[in-house]
């Protein structure tokens, strides 16, 4: 096993081109640190996304670039979470679950939005059968542009996210 | 079977004149009427022994008075798309149902007539698809080309009614359309009775975006960069598929290095999914290690596509007539640096993953798709070939790849560990292809492919992509500008694979069941 993993770290430091993660990191920690006291948690929601987003957000996620080690876990339920990942143009289809998982996140809570389409529907804008835009639907805090954000980008517009953040 | 005796066959058991056949490159289109409709696509089904692979109307009222319709096979043997070709009169919008006898076109009539309004007269189910009953009101027809969206929608006041399965202890459990993990919405209905699945009812439409409307009107520029948006997973094949039919509807003859480009750019991106289904699996067995080190892998994989083309999931690098991602002998470098990497890494993985008992215990037998079940339902791609189904658009319409050690990989048992192993095989095959073409890249000839010149007509552009099939059928007008653009992802007819596959299982095992496929929910939902 032991071989195995020094394969892997072997593979992990090669590839990194992002000397600005880890200082980006260090400050989202201590910011969360600050206004979370621990950590947060996100709930992703997708709301009819073509994935190219959802396939960012998991690699945010993977050993390259390990968001949980600056204090962000993704969680699987609202219920547990502090805030809502939103991405895609809302189909109409999505509309109320979007809502309603909104409004099973206990309070205090917040939403931030990834990708062209979450802001104003992107390419989909003016098709029949989106709403074009999560903020129609719910109150949006933040929002992270790309087509998709990359992965540090996404990292970087959580630290901006969460430094924005005031107390309500 | 060759072309002539098969044009031979299809004449002489329908009657037909030669005239009624049209012949456009690849594309055989039959001119049939309501009549003999229905008998011309069962004699194609039987004799091809293809499902329908595209089945789609257009609005063509304004010209002629009528909605067309055009049911699509494919002859693998002798390589050529055949369509039968019906209009429909706008005065009467029946038409023969014939999903009542090929299952396959079950879901493409549906979507016909919830999309242009017209009526397959004896379908058995004519319920809507992806216009959800509880937002969208009755009597919009979306692709009519008259079509104003309604003023109201939300709270129609209807309700879609599942499949109630009834019995002493048989209980349900609703999932989605948000689910628990990072991963796009559908809706999920398990009929249980202790432990085995019962029942499993997929409803989708979660991620409908209209994206078939929203190419009408675009120039073949715009659409080509939207259809990167229709699957993220399959950006490039998407983009791949669109600009053959572009190529094929306008008569544009495409560059030898472009089509060695166009090649590696589908493989890579073959690659990085397949990697990621794999690790994908090994989560949902909760082994976290391999996974790990799969991400790692995918990764590698998405940088290099950045290195090559700018953008992790290759969007922009094609475009008609177009495509450059080994510029020049560095990037070859880059390229073949990488994949020898990810090739060390992969086999480790293979035997991580084999090595380990209880891996194999849960994905041995586990989520069986019947090759008889596949054939029916029209299933493609990676999971019909697990199934032992022989399809890869590859092999029927080689092209480049004749000029590679390209094979078709099979499985037999239709098991989630089928598909890990044609996933791996295919991973192999894809590494040797890419290694090969990379060495046929001529980079003397600075030939400058001039700005295509874009002219009215009808093309369809084909691609094997990771996960199968995906088919553009376009229309350009006048203008230049797209008329009607028909998409079909392997998704869309592959989803019901799953519900078939997970009878028995227990549900702990969806997640792996699922991930094994790893279909695609927008591609599917459009």
């Amino acid at each position: 096993m032991n071989n195995i993993i020094n394969i892997a770290n072997a593979r992990i430091q090669k590839g990194i081109v992002t000397e600005n993660l880890d200082l980006i990191g260090s400050k989202l920690k201590t910011e969360i640190q600050k206004k979370f006291a621990r950590s947060l948690f996100l709930r992703e929601v997708d709301t009819g996304s073509c994935g190219a987003c959802e396939s960012e957000i998991i690699s945010a996620i993977n050993p390259v670039y390990d968001l949980q080690r600056f204090g962000v876990d993704f969680v699987a339920s609202p219920r547990h979470a502090d805030a809502l990942l939103v991405t895609g143009p809302v189909s109409l289809n999505m509309s109320l679950a979007l809502k309603r998982t909104y409004e099973a996140m206990p309070s205090p809570k917040f939403v931030i939005t990834a990708g062209d389409c979450a802001l104003d529907g992107g390419p989909f804008k003016g098709s029949y059968y989106i709403e074009g835009g999560v903020s129609k639907i719910i109150p949006v805090v933040f929002h992270i542009p790309g087509c998709p954000p990359k992965p540090i980008d996404l990292v970087l517009a959580l630290l901006l996210a969460v430094k924005n953040l005031k107390r309500s | 079977m060759k072309y002539l005796e098969f044009k031979i066959a299809v004449l002489e058991r329908t009657g037909l004149d030669e005239r009624a056949f049209r012949e456009s490159g690849s594309e055989i289109y039959i001119a049939a009427n309501l009549e003999n409709f229905h008998g011309i696509c069962l004699l194609l089904h039987s004799i091809l022994s293809s499902p329908v692979m595209l089945y789609f109307a257009e609005d063509n009222v304004k010209t002629s008075g009528v909605y067309t319709l055009r049911c699509g096979f494919l002859g693998k043997k002798i390589q050529r798309w055949v369509f039968v070709v019906v209009d429909i009169p706008k005065d009467n919008l029946n038409f023969p149902a014939i999903s009542k006898d090929i299952v396959s076109a079950q879901l493409f009539e549906r979507e016909i007539k919830e999309m242009f309004g017209l009526i397959p007269a004896g379908s058995p189910d004519v319920r809507r698809l992806r216009l959800h009953d509880e937002v969208w009101p009755d009597g919009y027809f979306p692709l009519r080309k008259e079509f104003v969206k309604p003023e109201k929608t939300n709270n129609t006041g209807k309700y879609y009614v599942f499949d109630r399965i009834e019995g002493e202890g048989v209980f349900e459990v609703p999932v989605g359309p948000v689910h628990a993990g990072i991963i796009g919405p559908g809706h999920f209905r398990f009929s249980v009775a202790g432990e085995p699945i019962i029942n499993l009812e997929l409803r989708l439409g979660f991620a409908h975006r209209g994206a078939e409307k929203l190419f009408e009107g675009k120039s073949a520029k715009e659409a080509q960069i939207f259809s990167e948006c229709i699957s993220g997973d399959a950006a490039f094949a998407h983009s791949l598929a669109f600009s053959l039919a572009v190529e094929q509807a306008a008569g544009i003859d495409v560059k030898e290095n472009v089509k060695i480009n166009r090649a590696i750019g589908l493989e890579l991106e073959r690659i990085y999914n397949h990697i990621n289904d794999i690790g994908g699996m090994a989560i949902d067995v909760a082994f976290s290690y391999s996974s790990t080190l799969a991400s790692i892998v995918k990764e590698n994989i998405l940088r290099l596509n950045e290195k090559l083309s700018k953008h992790r999931y290759l969007k922009g690098s094609n475009g008609v007539g177009q495509c450059a991602l080994i510029k020049d002998k560095e990037s070859r470098v880059c390229l073949l640096e990488v994949l020898s990497g990810a090739k060390t890494d992969i086999d480790l993985l293979k035997n991580i993953l084999f090595s380990s008992v209880s891996f194999m215990d849960r994905v041995d037998t586990t989520g069986t798709l019947h090759r008889k079940t596949a054939e029916d339902f029209g299933v493609t791609g990676l999971a019909g070939r697990a199934s032992g189904l022989e399809l890869d658009l590859r092999r029927v319409f080689p092209g480049i790849y004749e000029k590679t050690s390209f094979e078709i990989i099979r499985g037999d048992k239709g098991d989630v560990l089928s598909r890990l192993n044609v996933r791996f095989n295919e991973l192999a095959v894809a590494l040797r292809v890419i290694t090969e073409l990379s060495g046929q890249i001529n980079f003397s000839g600075k030939e400058d492919s001039p700005e295509a010149i874009i002219i009215s007509g009808t093309g369809l552009g084909a691609v094997e992509g990771w996960r199968g099939p995906i088919i553009y059928w376009v229309k350009i007008g006048k203008e230049g500008k797209i008329e009607r653009c028909k998409i079909v992802d392997a998704s869309f007819n592959n989803w019901q694979a799953l519900s078939c596959c997970v009878h028995g299982n227990i549900i702990p095992d969806f997640p792996v069941c699922n991930k094994s496929f790893d279909f695609s929910y927008s591609g599917g939902d459009l």
